[in-house]
């Protein structure tokens, strides 16, 4: 049984997103996420300065099997990525919720309005197991 | 269509077992891991690794003409078989194409069995008996078959505590039949599909429940664990064996997926030996090679190569971050022109150009024990 937190956002397609200050969200992947797909070896970044579209590709996940694609909860510019992926993405299998953050994206509009759209916890503990 | 099983499948599971993770592969409900990729790769290349591959097709072929049947549908020379040896072989279509890669056992004069890859029984079965000679025999004996493979440095240690038969006389591509394993009579050949040294045991479906716990048993001061599909695939990705329906297919020669030497057109005729002929003589005009990442990036099955140009010369056939070196490596077929050591090529990734050269293959060769002799039968 993987572990889905309390105070956060989520995706159908298995992100979860972090009010982290202001109009910035926290975005990564679920621990149901990184459990499916294994050990992984690869993240393909997104371009801070560029911007991103709620539900479309943001980058992607590697393991050492498959490709899977990583999708933004949210609209918004990119402001933030985890540096530290690039050398040690193992670090997505081992804390998906915490040091395996993968970027940050500054909303444009309401962020209330931008997480209302997105599962709680309940709705996404339905989804994932 | 409900997937099939192997008659291991309900011991995936169990109050001592991981979480095994199954598939659907070419029909059948498989293992693709236990634990993780990465770990059952590791075990296997230091320890050792035990494999369901009990959806291996097998095939007997027995009548005195049996090898002259063998040597027509086949590209490697059975007539240098002796009884208890195994060789590596190909089927191929009058236009050189491949109708699967396969090995062969020679148990007797007049007996062989052929063990061919799961996706391809009915196809095979068919091929052989519509080709079927008077005096030969073909009978499939896939569903009474099991097959585990036992891989990696430890497996001969391992196999010994549980049969008394001398494993050390059973060279590469040798086996001996009848050997009792765990009690129960088995097939026990040095060969496999992963670059190390291991065994490939064949036994009664209903004895294989027995030979997999009591193996997994044996095995575990050494470290041995069971392994999927998954590591299966990286193992012999990185010992650069070729796949049926990646590296191989109708439409791939033996020769332009490197394996020539398995091709034997002086042995006299057999099925697709014209075409190798001539394909040989005109020069072959794409061929499979190692390619590495130089920008970031892991190449993929089917991604597009290309020139510095932009213009397309081939296809990945299998990619990965090889689980043993941790490089970004892939196999290609590539136009010949592109095939030199470190010609650069452009992977296409997601819609991006990314940086490759080609490099020596396999990727990975294991160093082998010197009183061990050569391995190709």
């Amino acid at each position: 049984m993987s572990e889905v937190r309390d105070h956060l956002f989520y995706s159908e397609e298995h992100e979860w997103a972090l009010p982290a200050g202001g109009q910035i969200v926290r975005v990564g992947i679920t621990d149901h996420a990184q459990c499916q797909l294994g050990d992984i070896v690869f993240v393909e970044l997104p371009e801070v300065g560029s911007t991103v579209v709620a539900g479309d590709s943001a980058g992607s996940i590697e393991s050492v099997k498959t490709v899977s694609e990583l999708y933004s909860p949210v609209s918004g510019k990119v402001v933030g990525v985890n540096d530290k992926l690039v050398d040690a993405p193992e670090i997505v299998n081992t804390s998906p919720y915490e040091d395996g953050w993968i970027l940050e994206v500054e909303i444009d509009g309401s962020l209330d309005e931008a997480l209302s759209k997105l599962l709680t916890p309940d709705q996404y503990r339905a989804i994932a197991d | 269509m409900s997937l099939q099983r192997t008659p291991l499948f309900p011991y995936y599971q169990g109050e001592d077992m991981p979480a095994v993770r199954c598939i659907d592969f070419g029909g059948w409900e498989m293992p693709v891991q236990f634990y993780s990729i990465q770990r059952e790769h590791d075990a296997v290349r230091s320890g050792a690794g035990l494999f369901d591959v009990s959806h291996m097709g097998e095939f007997e072929v027995t009548g005195p003409v049996a090898e002259a049947f063998l040597q027509r549908m086949t590209t490697n020379d059975v007539s240098r078989l002796l009884p208890n040896q195994a060789q590596y072989t190909l089927m191929c279509y009058p236009n050189g194409g491949v109708v699967d890669d396969l090995l062969v056992y020679k148990l007797s004069e007049d007996r062989f069995l052929i063990v061919v890859n799961a996706s391809n029984i009915a196809k095979d079965f068919a091929w052989l008996h519509e080709r079927l000679p008077k005096g030969v025999t073909l009978r499939d004996r896939s569903a009474d078959m099991a097959l585990l493979a036992l891989q990696g440095p430890a497996a001969e240690n391992i196999l010994s505590r549980v049969t008394e038969s001398d494993l050390k006389r059973i060279q590469p591509f040798h086996f001996q039949d009848g050997v009792l394993v765990c009690g129960r009579k088995a097939l026990v050949s040095r060969t496999g599909y992963t670059g190390e040294d291991g065994f490939e045991i064949y036994c009664e479906a209903a004895d294989a429940p027995v030979l997999w716990q009591g193996l997994l048993a044996a095995g575990v001061s050494d470290g041995l664990i069971p392994a999927g599909l998954g590591a299966r695939d990286t193992l012999r990705f990185e010992a650069r064996l070729p796949l049926y329906g990646q590296e191989l297919s109708d439409t791939i020669s033996p020769l332009e997926a490197g394996l020539g030497m398995f091709v034997k057109p002086g042995k006299g005729d057999f099925i697709g030996r014209d075409a190798l002929v001539a394909q040989k003589t005109a020069g072959l005009q794409r061929k499979l090679v190692g390619i590495e990442m130089i920008d970031r990036g892991i190449p993929r099955a089917h991604y597009t190569v290309h020139a510095e140009d932009g213009r397309q010369i081939g296809e990945v056939t299998t990619g990965t971050q090889s689980p043993t070196l941790k490089r970004n490596l892939g196999l290609a077929l590539l136009e010949i022109s592109h095939t030199a050591l470190h010609t650069e090529v452009w992977v296409d990734i997601r819609g991006k150009k990314l940086k490759a050269e080609v490099v020596p293959t396999p990727f990975y060769k294991r160093t082998k024990p010197k009183d061990e002799g050569a391995e190709n039968g």
